[in-house]
């Protein structure tokens, strides 16, 4: 029973992958990702 | 120290080599900027390493909760759930494995615990701030404090983090002359925030996993629905304890084989002298450690 929860999760995750990908959010973390974090260095 | 906790040591080493494997960014004092960046790693590494060659789900967490409003305004949208689904992914397969097997900060941790010293317990309490930490600096916070463009901060990365100091912000201030010039109280705060875990990584062991990572508090909710189970055999656990004694975040796995804490590094099943707690990965019978090699 809680095998099929997990798969059921982990199939919604992917869902919630895919919906992010469409809409461009890989781009979107790579473009943060790409530039020095201030903040996480501590300078920001 | 027993096989499985060897194989984990090099899945740790390896974990963080993986992760920070882009070397040549340190010498040209700039971090990588491939297209891998784009992915979320499942651990706590910080994507301003300079070698990092994948995001920080949580500082892309962070930085997608506080675009919310600006991405709204603009018609855009982006909410953040490429990077919720990565981590929920991850976490329904496996749980918290990543935490004990991959997690670069994790390996740092249990490598200065090693430091002779009396060695020490966290609180009960104290390892409900992780999800305290994870509500409010990382969720609340970088949604709902805006400045005057509709952006929110990173703020547990800006504050708390002490993963991007060590692994940013240090290398960073020695690389970049233009980082070292910036240098002012945030630097000397978060300096003192990663001295602080330093020292207390002496005395207990992953003070951070245990008391103030939100990623392992996300990831620790998967570990009661994830493919990857532990179980423990109650006809033949004798409640002996010595799992618990020998875990290193306290966890009484025989109570709760599912509980948020464990880090799934399996050390329980090897000290078990009855060979009485097993774990499960899609096959429908546990998987027990085999009775007759040598207990540690």
């Amino acid at each position: 029973m809680k095998k099929k929860w997990a798969i059921i999760l982990f199939i919604i995750a992917l869902a919630l992958v895919g919906i992010g990908l469409a809409s461009g959010e890989y781009r979107a973390v790579l473009e943060k990702a790409r530039t020095v974090c201030l903040e996480c260095v501590g300078i920001g | 120290m027993a096989d499985s906790q060897k194989k984990r040591r090099w899945f740790q080493a390896l974990g963080a080599a993986a992760a920070n494997i882009w070397l040549p960014s340190f010498f040209k004092a700039k971090i990588y900027q491939g297209p891998t960046k784009g992915v979320c790693v499942p651990v706590l590494n910080c994507y301003s390493c300079p070698s990092a060659i994948g995001a920080c789900p949580i500082g892309s967490l962070q930085s997608s909760l506080g675009s919310v409003k600006l991405n709204l305004s603009l018609a855009r949208r982006q909410f953040g759930l490429y990077v919720v689904g990565g981590i929920a992914a991850v976490g329904s397969l496996v749980g918290r494995i990543p935490c004990g097997w991959l997690c670069p900060f994790g390996l740092i941790q249990e490598m200065v615990y090693k430091i002779p010293s009396k060695k020490f317990q966290v609180p009960k309490f104290l390892t409900y701030m992780k999800y305290v930490v994870l509500l409010v600096m990382v969720i609340l916070l970088p949604l709902l404090i805006l400045d005057e463009f509709g952006g929110g901060e990173p703020w547990f990365c800006k504050w708390i983090c002490p993963a991007g100091t060590l692994e940013a912000g240090i290398p960073l201030a020695i690389l970049s002359g233009s980082v070292r010039n910036q240098l002012g109280f945030l630097f000397a705060w978060k300096m003192a925030i990663l001295a602080g875990f330093l020292v207390w990584m002496v005395f207990v062991m992953r003070p951070f996993c245990r008391t103030t990572c939100p990623l392992g508090a996300i990831l620790g909710l998967f570990n009661k629905a994830s493919l990857f189970r532990m179980s423990v055999d109650e006809e033949t656990c004798t409640l002996c304890d010595l799992c618990r004694r020998e875990c290193p975040v306290n966890v009484k796995i025989y109570e709760s084989p599912d509980s948020p804490d464990c880090i799934r590094c399996l050390k329980c099943e090897k000290v078990c002298p009855f060979g009485s707690i097993g774990h499960e990965f899609f096959s429908k019978k546990p998987v027990k450690v085999d009775f007759s090699e040598p207990k540690t």
